[in-house]
């Protein structure tokens, strides 16, 4: 049987255009922490997913770090068969409810999508957003394969997406997998950093019972490197470890005021509001400045999920203050669209150089400077430089810091032999595996600040890497 | 159950308790100085202490705290059999410990619970240990009797003059270290409020001996990932959480630490009165 008869021709296929992702209007959600996109109906999917012109040699898997088979996948979608899309996504993808919604698809997979060339390339990221939901409230989930017992432990560090990708790729294959996480609950950035207004932390708990079905333990609340070292985890039966720890101690803007009471890292603005609920105190116990006019360093995701949380949590002006242009800036381009339809306002070209305190240290302003662009840096990007004799004063109340994060000492500094780099991120070979036999590592803490898709290749890498490792030793 | 029992408690002070909970690799690896934070349970906020005491072979942990705030009063209010939800640790660096001849150990009110494994710790390396431990009245002065199994001397002081010196640590550290003991001092730990941390520091600087403090600001997940308990030490920010929680008392911007340590006051004060008519209301339909 041919799947193609009664397809249509590439010329309508040509004649669709890019199907809208639904969401709810800047006013209302602007006041809530619930998610913002609506998600893509059937309708719309298997519209979209008709845009796909099923190229012969399709470039847009080039692009997929995990490797999703994107050309089939699309034409399931077509076809209405949406377990069986789910199915072949979970192949590569074992979260794709988490990828549909954070990945930057725009530099990924539909950046090299040939409908961009002319157009807009086919919303891969919608549809698998589409598809994972879909499967989610499906009421027979997709059962995945899962290869016999080999009684082999393997312990991951962290339960971030990079130790959560490689849990569920080692427990497929049969291994007897533990997942040690630092914090009272899993997910790692998946729920202390990502808002739920971009990633509902049901669709995080949903992932995490589908591990659990597959037989993946996971201790809470276990530090590696202060409760257990790695060699107490090879004692204990452990015959391999994965290293997904995530990125660490934030980076500080080193201007003078820095630790006037007001001022946060995006680490922790973030990690009271979205794990400890501090948008929902006094019924929960941690507390939050919540600022009238909040300043945001920073042109990140990080920045965008932080500036938007601070407009959520009531305050009147909430501004992104990055000091290149925004052509420069990292963030996914839907968090920047959102950010803007919520009334965001960018300060851009604009760096502080001193924060400002009142006369009981709390926050009340910042000395910026205005900064145009040079030439291009390290980084490819166009260098910002002061301009002399700009500067200028921003009111304030809060000030969140959200510029990158440094290495976390805490596995390395108690494991002496584990190699790393002179930024104390740890080296690893071509296959992820570190100076220590049988410990892999992958995620920010080899890579420094990354993607949830970057650190789930490595997830998947290690994995193949660790089943390997097993099968030699 | 879900957690970690609860297997003793005493009552130490009006509001001090102390209490062992189950916690046995904490129990087994931690060190002197070190803390965990627990969560006492759902939407509950993490709260950091230090670990006064363990037993490994009863894989048992001590802990005294002050109830002061929400947390550290329903903390104190719970009995045996009931379960603290998370503890995680032991974090933060151990104790810098050394064969110092003569150290100084100081406890401000339950900071005494913090110095007491220390001088413990340092006793055992044979160390001449010195207690002086202070409290606003004769109730507040804790764990004398354990210090002295010891201690060679301890030295009890009170505000108000209730039971021993009456006066602050400060004065009898001076007589100590003026009264030239054999061996000299050459080590002073300090722990207890800001202030009295801050004045130890003072005291001891133009003595160049070394000081030790135990730094308790507010922290978050206690693995360095948040900032939230940065301290500037010789003008570099530092993370008591990974860094600490002990620094070098001579390089501590102690105002500033005070100051950030006000951040939630407000907060905290909302929090305290809506959990007292909360537990007064339970009181009355009881």
């Amino acid at each position: 049987m041919s799947s193609n008869t009664g397809r249509m021709t590439a010329k309508q296929r040509l004649a669709i255009e890019r199907q809208k992702m639904p969401e709810r209007s800047p006013d209302e959600r602007a006041k809530d922490f619930n998610e913002v996109n609506l998600g893509f109906t059937a309708e719309l999917a298997k519209l979209e997913a008709t845009r796909c012109l099923q190229c012969k040699k399709p470039t847009c898997m080039d692009g997929c770090p995990v490797g999703v088979d994107i050309k089939k996948f699309l034409e399931l979608v077509e076809d209405g068969d949406f377990l069986a899309a789910a199915a072949l996504m979970r192949q590569t993808n074992s979260l794709p409810a988490l990828t549909g919604r954070v990945c930057p698809q725009e530099i990924q997979c539909e950046a090299e999508c040939v409908r961009g060339v002319k157009g807009e390339p086919v919303a891969v990221g919608h549809l698998e957003r589409f598809i994972a939901d879909y499967e989610r409230a499906a009421s027979e989930p997709v059962n995945v394969e899962v290869a016999p017992p080999t009684n082999k432990k393997v312990a991951i560090v962290g339960s971030g997406p990079a130790g959560l990708t490689a849990a569920a790729d080692l427990a497929r294959m049969g291994h007897d997998l533990t997942v040690f996480e630092a914090f009272h609950a899993p997910g790692g950035v998946l729920v202390y950093g990502i808002p739920e207004f971009r990633l509902p932390k049901k669709i995080v708990a949903a992932e995490i019972e589908n591990l659990k079905k597959l037989g993946v333990k996971i201790e809470l609340n276990t530090i590696i490197g202060r409760t257990y070292t790695l060699d107490e985890l090879f004692e204990n039966g452990f015959k391999a470890i994965f290293v997904a720890n995530g990125a660490g101690l934030p980076v500080f803007l080193g201007v003078p005021g820095e630790n006037h009471k007001g001022v946060y890292s995006a680490n922790e603005y973030l990690t009271r509001v979205n794990l400890m609920g501090a948008y929902n105190f006094p019924n929960c116990d941690t507390p939050i400045m919540r600022g009238r006019q909040v300043a945001v360093m920073g042109g990140g995701n990080v920045a965008m999920d932080s500036v938007r949380t601070a407009k959520r949590l009531g305050a009147e002006k909430a501004t992104i203050v990055y000091r290149r242009s925004e052509r420069e800036m990292p963030a996914r381009i839907e968090e920047v669209h959102h950010a803007r339809d919520e009334g965001i306002i960018f300060e851009m070209l604009t760096n502080p150089i001193r924060i400002l305190g009142d006369e009981n240290g709390w926050v009340c302003g910042m000395e910026c400077l205005h900064m145009e662009l040079g030439e291009p840096d390290e980084s490819g990007r166009r260098r910002p430089v002061p301009i002399e004799g700009s500067n200028f004063t921003m009111d304030t109340d809060v000030v969140v810091v959200a510029v990158g994060a440094r290495a976390n000492p805490l596995l390395s500094g108690a494991t002496p032999d584990l190699k790393i780099n002179k930024w104390g991120y740890i080296e690893v070979d071509e296959n992820l595996q570190t100076s220590i036999p049988g410990v892999f590592a992958g995620g920010d803490i080899v890579r420094g600040s990354a993607t949830v898709i970057l650190a789930m290749g490595d997830g998947r890498q290690a994995a193949q890497s660790i089943d390997n490792y097993l099968k030699d030793g | 159950m879900v957690g970690h029992e609860i297997v003793e408690k005493q009552v130490l002070a009006p509001d001090v308790v102390s209490i062992r909970l189950r916690a046995p690799q904490i129990a087994r690896v931690r060190k002197p100085g070190q803390f965990i934070i627990l969560r006492i349970s759902e939407g509950g906020e993490r709260l950091p202490l230090t670990i006064a005491d363990a037993d490994p072979s009863a894989g048992t942990i001590r802990l005294i705290v002050q109830a002061v705030g929400k947390t550290t009063g329903q903390l104190a209010s719970l009995e045996p059999g009931q379960a603290i939800r998370d503890v995680v640790g032991p974090l933060g660096r151990p104790t810098h410990l050394d064969s110092f001849g003569h150290a100084v150990c100081i406890g401000g009110g339950v900071g005494t619970a913090v110095v007491y494994p220390i001088a413990k710790a340092l006793a055992e390396l044979g160390n001449k240990v010195t207690a002086i431990i202070g409290g606003r009245t004769k109730d507040y002065v804790l764990l004398e009797q354990e210090l002295s199994r010891f201690a060679q001397r301890v030295i009890p002081t009170t505000d108000d003059g209730s039971y021993g010196q009456k006066g602050f640590v400060t004065a009898a550290l001076k007589d100590v270290l003026d009264s030239s003991p054999e061996p000299p001092v050459k080590a002073i730990y300090a722990v207890g409020p800001v202030p009295m941390m801050k004045a130890v520091s003072e005291l001891t600087r133009p003595y160049g001996i070394y000081t030790v403090v135990s730094l308790n600001p507010i922290m978050v997940d206690g693995t360095g990932m948040c900032g939230g308990c940065r301290v500037t030490v010789d003008g570099q920010t530092r993370f008591a959480c990974v860094d600490g929680p002990e620094f070098d008392g001579h390089l501590v911007d102690f105002d500033e630490l005070t100051d950030r340590l006000t951040t939630y006051r407000q907060a905290e004060a909302r929090a305290v009165q809506r959990y007292e008519n909360h537990t007064c209301k339970l009181k009355d339909e009881s």
